[in-house]
């Protein structure tokens, strides 16, 4: 998320190492630079004139005061301007009193707005609300299909109503949510163009009809310099209330991201961060800011970890790492835990500096399933036990999981490994755990 | 009518010139007013002339690098050739978004869809990132090569996506050509086996593969395109004859990148801009005939089944520069 964008920056940040001040000299070589670094990742072209102007303003009357160093003044310059245009605060999503709650979803074509939908609804209901998907969009091909499916992927209810007419299905979905008690209903359209007359009348119809509570514009992370003419027209018609950006998990360089806001004034509310209908992360400008500066984003990762973890479990885990008791029982739960929080590249990433130490490397997942059927293939005791394991234990295991042995004898190293890197970490020594991970030294300086 | 016009309307309707000039209508306006509004009438050409023009580039998605040696090239030739009315500005621009077209391959597109007899069937994989209108681009594509005479078989070989399948089968059954499935979740590299293979017995002359779409930067999903790729080798030691990478117009400077990613897992033969009838620019073909060379073939310009067109550099130049 971000790099290109993260190692531009650095770079253009890196004039004022070595420098003793902050004069209007070096600060306007280096602001030439982050103009350039901004417009390379597609911000818009106004926005990164202003940002840069801010930064430059504020940087030429900054003192340079006691122990910092000018790049440690301007990196705080620039990542609370960045802070700045992205909304400062996190805004969340609005639920009306009176239920249900009407969400409407539009966009260009492909943006992503199906998708969306489902991850939407499944993040909603995680957090106890009885949400209700319905498609208007009539037009693309097997585009009610492709929500239903999703929809029921994840368990998830789809209203369907017969009919061609997305105004109608609107209507007849929100009167089902009464009747049915939905409190939320979430209403994906059809995707349209900015100058297609007939297909905005179409959509700001559907808003007139069912007066959405939120009405939210999904854009794409990688568009280009015509985010905001789009935004701007969306907006125009429909009063958006917050804009989503999806697809980040691509290499994007996110001009998006911090061009969006001062083009409609809404806030991001949520970006979308992968295929599987978990990849859903609430936007945090002051988190994103810190990512694109390289400086990780540990605050997301723990309330990753707090959504799945168990309080309980987790103190269990402690006692035994302490005691020394970690069993590949336990092992197999953290794995199957890690799993659900996410990608394990996107996990990684967010440890301050991993993104960088991280570029290029393939984090397979696949070892995931190859991992759990090795400790599936083990007994009981040997699980609670390792040591007992002998070559002809092995062979067999490597058998029954169709596995080499030495696959086998790779993970029960890996194993003991964790476990002594697991004792350092009980004992607070973090270098020594990252290292463990297999991180090469001094990476995140 | 004069013979001139006559003439300039068989052009324009052979190559669809009309309906492109349509759907670069936005781009006209904003690209070329801006471009107008800056030149004036009688300004001198000086520092802050140039940089609005710089400006003006980077917003129509240029990107820095290329719209850096445009504007280098502009500098050059006023200096050079003695220009000093800020109209010839204006020429010297058009001329030199006009070479950097023409120097990339695109310049030679055919117009007739044919295909190499020797190398039957024909095969098309069609490849992108997530949403950038792949299906329906297949759709137009088969539609064309059917009006042009030829029999086409599709494989659905994107089996990951929900309703991908289904999609894909409204648009086979539109431009009328057959369509080989398999369930949701299938391996895409069986179907794409599957689909060459069928076409080959059925003595089909075009097959066109439909993937999944992907974000450049997952090694797994990219690994699934390699394997599709090799499995068609297996098949016919040709195959495929062409790899299009979609592209969706609205896109910024991540294009390249897209491009550059998807070059490494297959051999890359054209470029198919999409969605070219909206706002957006599609200023992103520059730098990528310019960094890449790699040939922009056809652009999609509405949603209708015949709205894909054959790329035509010196059209597409001049509709963004015509001004009536």
């Amino acid at each position: 998320m971000f790099e290109s964008l993260t190692e531009k920056l650095e770079l253009a940040l890196k004039r004022f190492r070595g420098q003793a001040t902050i004069t209007e000299d070096n600060i306007e070589e280096a602001m030439r630079e982050i103009r350039r670094a901004l417009l390379e990742a597609d911000v818009n072209l106004n926005v990164a004139r202003q940002f840069v102007e801010n930064v430059k303003t504020k940087a030429i009357g900054t003192e340079v005061k006691g122990t910092l160093l000018p790049e440690q003044v301007i990196v705080k310059l620039v990542h609370s301007e960045l802070v700045e245009i992205m909304g400062n605060k996190r805004a969340d999503l609005v639920f009306s009193p009176h239920p249900p709650t009407v969400v409407l979803v539009a966009g260009l074509q492909g943006s992503g707005k199906t998708t969306f939908c489902a991850k939407l609804a499944k993040s909603l209901r995680k957090k106890g609300r009885q949400p209700l998907l319905v498609s208007c969009d009539v037009h693309r091909p097997a585009a009610i299909d492709q929500l239903k499916q999703l929809g029921q992927s994840a368990g998830l209810p789809v209203f369907a109503y017969d009919s061609t007419n997305p105004i109608k299905i609107a209507t007849e979905a929100i009167n089902y949510s009464k009747r049915f008690a939905r409190d939320t209903v979430i209403i994906d359209t059809a995707g349209r163009l900015t100058i297609d007359e007939e297909m905005m009348k179409e959509v700001v119809e559907i808003s007139d009809a069912v007066k959405p509570t939120e009405t939210l514009f999904v854009v794409d992370a990688m568009i280009g310099q015509d985010a905001v003419t789009t935004a701007k027209a969306f907006h125009e018609r429909l009063n958006l209330t917050g804009v989503i950006l999806t697809k980040l998990d691509g290499d994007t360089r996110g001009g998006a991201a911090l061009s969006v806001l001062s083009v409609v004034g809404k806030p991001i509310k949520y970006v979308g961060v992968g295929e599987k209908l978990d990849a859903l992360e609430p936007f945090h400008p002051e988190r994103i800011a810190s990512r694109i500066l390289g400086m990780g984003d540990i605050l997301t990762l723990v309330e990753k970890a707090e959504l799945e973890v168990d309080e309980k479990q987790a103190q269990k885990l402690e006692e035994k790492l302490r005691k020394n008791q970690f069993t590949f029982d336990d092992f197999l739960e953290q794995m199957r835990t890690i799993k659900k929080m996410g990608s394990i590249r996107d996990l990684l990433g967010m440890l301050p500096g991993m993104d960088k130490a991280l570029k290029g490397v393939n984090v397979d997942e696949k070892n995931f399933s190859k991992v759990e059927a090795i400790v599936l293939s083990m007994t009981k005791s040997e699980r609670n036990n390792p040591k007992i394991l002998n070559g002809s234990r092995r062979k067999r295991i490597a058998d029954g999981s169709g596995n080499t042995i030495q696959e086998v004898n790779r993970l029960l190293k890996q194993f003991e490994e964790m476990n002594k890197m697991m004792k350092n970490f009980a004992r607070g020594n973090k270098m020594k755990l990252l290292q463990g991970l297999g991180m090469p030294k001094g990476f995140n300086r | 009518m004069g013979f001139f016009d006559k003439f300039k309307d068989k052009v324009s309707s052979a190559f669809g010139f009309d309906k492109l000039k349509d759907g670069l209508s936005k781009t006209r306006t904003s690209f070329v007013d801006k471009i107008q509004g800056v030149l004036g009438i009688g300004r001198k050409i000086d520092d802050s002339l140039i940089n609005e023009i710089e400006d003006i580039l980077i917003s129509s998605d240029i990107g820095v690098s290329t719209t850096d040696q445009v504007i280098a090239d502009i500098k050059l030739r006023v200096k050079k050739e003695g220009h000093e009315d800020s109209a010839d500005v204006f020429n010297i621009l058009k001329d030199e978004l006009h070479k950097i077209l023409l120097e990339s391959p695109s310049a030679n597109n055919d117009y007739d869809y044919s295909i190499d007899e020797t190398k039957k069937p024909h095969c098309i994989l069609i490849v992108g990132v997530n949403g950038v209108g792949k299906t329906t681009t297949i759709g137009k594509l088969a539609y064309n090569y059917r009006n042009a005479g030829k029999s086409v078989l599709i494989g659905a070989a994107d089996t990951f996506r929900a309703a991908a399948n289904e999609q894909l089968e409204i648009w086979a059954e539109r431009a009328g050509v057959s369509i080989i499935q398999q369930k949701p979740g299938a391996d895409p590299a069986a179907v794409a086996f599957d689909t060459l293979n069928s076409a080959i017995s059925k003595n089909t002359d075009v097959v066109i593969i439909d993937t999944a779409g992907r974000l450049h930067n997952k090694g797994n999903l990219m690994a699934e395109l390699e394997k599709i790729n090799r499995v068609l080798k297996k098949v016919k030691d040709y195959a495929p004859n062409e790899v299009f990478l979609i592209l969706d117009a609205t896109t910024g400077q991540n294009a390249i990148q897209q491009a550059k990613e998807f070059m490494k897992v297959t051999n890359l033969t054209g470029i198919i801009l999409t969605k070219l009838d909206g706002t957006a620019k599609g200023g992103v073909i520059l730098p990528i005939a310019n960094e890449l060379k790699l040939p922009v073939r056809y652009i999609g310009v509405g949603e209708k089944i015949d709205d894909l067109q054959v790329f035509e550099p010196t059209a597409f130049i001049e509709a963004l520069f015509n001004h009536e």
